[in-house]
């Protein structure tokens, strides 16, 4: 099966849910359709959704909720 | 009681980190700059004399924990801290365990931060102080005939609020009588269908207004004010660009605003420097009172134009007990000044954020320009903080003048490898409203629908 990174658009920080107190949007192993949110990118104070760019599976998350991120840094891997 | 401090601790980042250096070095005082993982690089950092790693790049668990840095001053050996803008500024809790530490605290006591903190106290205190605030029902009001007599006191058009609303939800303008009884059973029974409560209250609505502040300066007894700035030009309350004196403000509203100012901050006995915020009806020509920041203020360079004074400075001394050294008599609007906030966004992108490498620098200079920034060549603008870069002002003879040189200064001004807001503020110098200070607060976000493909670099 063929693998894909879901890289970072943005430099900033990695949030995997939408606040503090929510579930993660995904997890290891959740299937996503392509276009579908799986995190936020933080950029100087403004909130960027990161979306899943192919249909497929979750196979590793690469970034920690809350860590900080390069940009066309890998956030995750989808098997495709 | 005096209290000579001999080293100060900025527990702050970013240009005004820089502008605090400055000041305090010019004081004799050494600098202890704090600094998280993200910030070890920083023009802050290289400019002053030692620096502390307070944390991790998030800012909630570096310039926004109070322990750490609280235990970071200590630990410096610093006896005053300063702290700038934003973060824990305005943080009673904060200036608290400063003093509780025995260090100086630069700003005002613990209670004066948590009174004008808080919105209710706020304008109870403008209340006591005669300031004017925006005529209305002061509370919630319970029956139709008690709303009759609040509006037939205050006048049209007035704005019916859901008490327990917020973010602009349950809001409607009566124009007249007839409106406004058909309107408040809707604007009721909307209230009490979306928060479960129908109360509303009722405000003057003032369609059009301007966005003027007053500079303030406390010794803990005695208070002087610094005139207004104008900072009407605003996106999504941002402030984007600020003027000093307000273009619009007629002499005799000018001195009665001025004094209302100093009346709220004598009567909560302030210390430090603090800014009263109002809004002004340039058609009426009436101001209300909107908040109070205590703390000094991005925009505090253009009074530092027009009157000649150096607002950090000042506030460090005060902090240390010394009496304020000037009169109001001495304070005098010279000229005007302009300032012009360059923040790493795309204005043709929506304002995305763009943080990264400074790859060249060309600073303007000349007569009459002043640069306050974090940049240096080679700097990488972390993603981590707000977008501010700097702030370019301008001073000069009078209004039309100061255009001119901001527009020189910002043809000057280049930033290579991000993108800024600089393509904005020239599309704005050359625009004929901005020009002859034609602008509310709504100006801008109108502006910008029309304008945003015009602010490229």
């Amino acid at each position: 099966m063929a693998t894909k990174d879901l890289l970072s658009p943005l430099p900033g920080t990695f949030y995997r849910k939408p606040s503090p107190d929510a579930p993660v949007y995904k997890s290891e192993g959740d299937t996503v359709k392509k276009g579908e949110i799986i995190g936020l990118i933080e950029v100087m104070k403004s909130f960027h959704e990161v979306h899943a760019d192919a249909d497929g599976t979750i196979t590793a998350f690469h970034a920690d909720n809350e860590d900080a991120v390069m940009a066309g840094q890998p956030l995750a891997t989808l098997a495709i | 009681m005096t209290r000579q401090i001999k080293t100060l601790f900025i527990a702050n980042r970013g240009e005004i980190a820089v502008r605090i250096i400055r000041a305090a070095r010019e004081l004799g005082l050494k600098t202890i700059q704090a600094h998280s993982l993200a910030d070890a690089e920083s023009l802050a950092v290289r400019l002053a004399d030692e620096a502390v790693n307070i944390g991790p790049p998030s800012a909630a668990k570096s310039y926004l924990n109070v322990e750490a840095v609280v235990a970071a001053a200590v630990a410096s050996g610093a006896d005053a801290v300063h702290p700038g803008y934003g973060f824990l500024a305005e943080n009673a809790r904060f200036a608290e365990a400063v003093e509780a530490a025995g260090l100086v605290f630069v700003g005002p006591t613990p209670q004066q931060i948590r009174m004008m903190g808080d919105k209710v106290s706020a304008l109870e205190a403008a209340i006591r102080a005669g300031v004017p605030t925006v005529p209305g029902s002061k509370g919630r009001v319970e029956t139709p005939e008690a709303a009759g007599v609040v509006v037939d006191r205050i006048g049209f058009p007035v704005m019916i609020k859901a008490s327990a609303g917020g973010g602009g939800r349950g809001i409607r303008v009566a124009t007249s009588r007839d409106e406004f009884d058909r309107l408040m059973p809707q604007a009721s029974a909307e209230a009490l269908a979306a928060f479960g409560d129908g109360g509303l209250y009722i405000e003057k609505f003032i369609a059009s207004s301007r966005h003027v502040e007053v500079q303030v300066l406390g010794d803990g007894y005695d208070v002087v004010h610094f005139y207004e700035r104008e900072c009407s030009l605003q996106r999504r309350r941002q402030k984007v660009w600020e003027e000093a004196p307000a273009a619009m403000l007629p002499a005799d509203v000018r001195s009665k605003l001025c004094q209302s100012a100093v009346d709220l901050a004598k009567a909560v006995q302030y210390r430090g420097a603090g800014t009263i915020e109002y809004l002004y009806d340039d058609t009426t020509r009436d101001f209300y009172f909107l908040e109070m920041n205590t703390r000094i203020q991005v925009e505090h360079p253009v009074t530092e134009m027009i009157t000649g004074f150096d607002l950090v400075r000042e506030m460090i001394r005060v902090s240390m007990g010394e009496k304020l050294r000037m009169k109001q008599s001495d304070i005098a609007i010279r000229g005007h000044a302009i300032e012009c906030r360059i923040n790493a966004e795309d204005p043709t992108q929506n304002f995305m954020p763009a943080p990264g490498l400074i790859e060249s620098l060309v600073v303007p200079g000349g007569a009459g320009v002043r640069f306050d920034s974090l940049l240096y060549q080679g700097y990488t603008v972390p993603p981590f903080y707000d977008s501010l870069l700097g702030k370019l002002i301008v001073w000069d003879e009078d209004r039309a003048s100061a255009m001119t040189r901001m527009a020189r200064a910002l043809g000057e001004l280049k930033i290579g490898g991000v993108k800024t807001t600089r393509g904005l503020h020239r599309a704005l110098a050359s625009d004929p409203d901005v020009q002859a200070a034609r602008f509310d607060t709504q100006f801008l976000e109108r502006w910008l629908e029309k304008h945003s493909n015009q602010c490229v670099e």
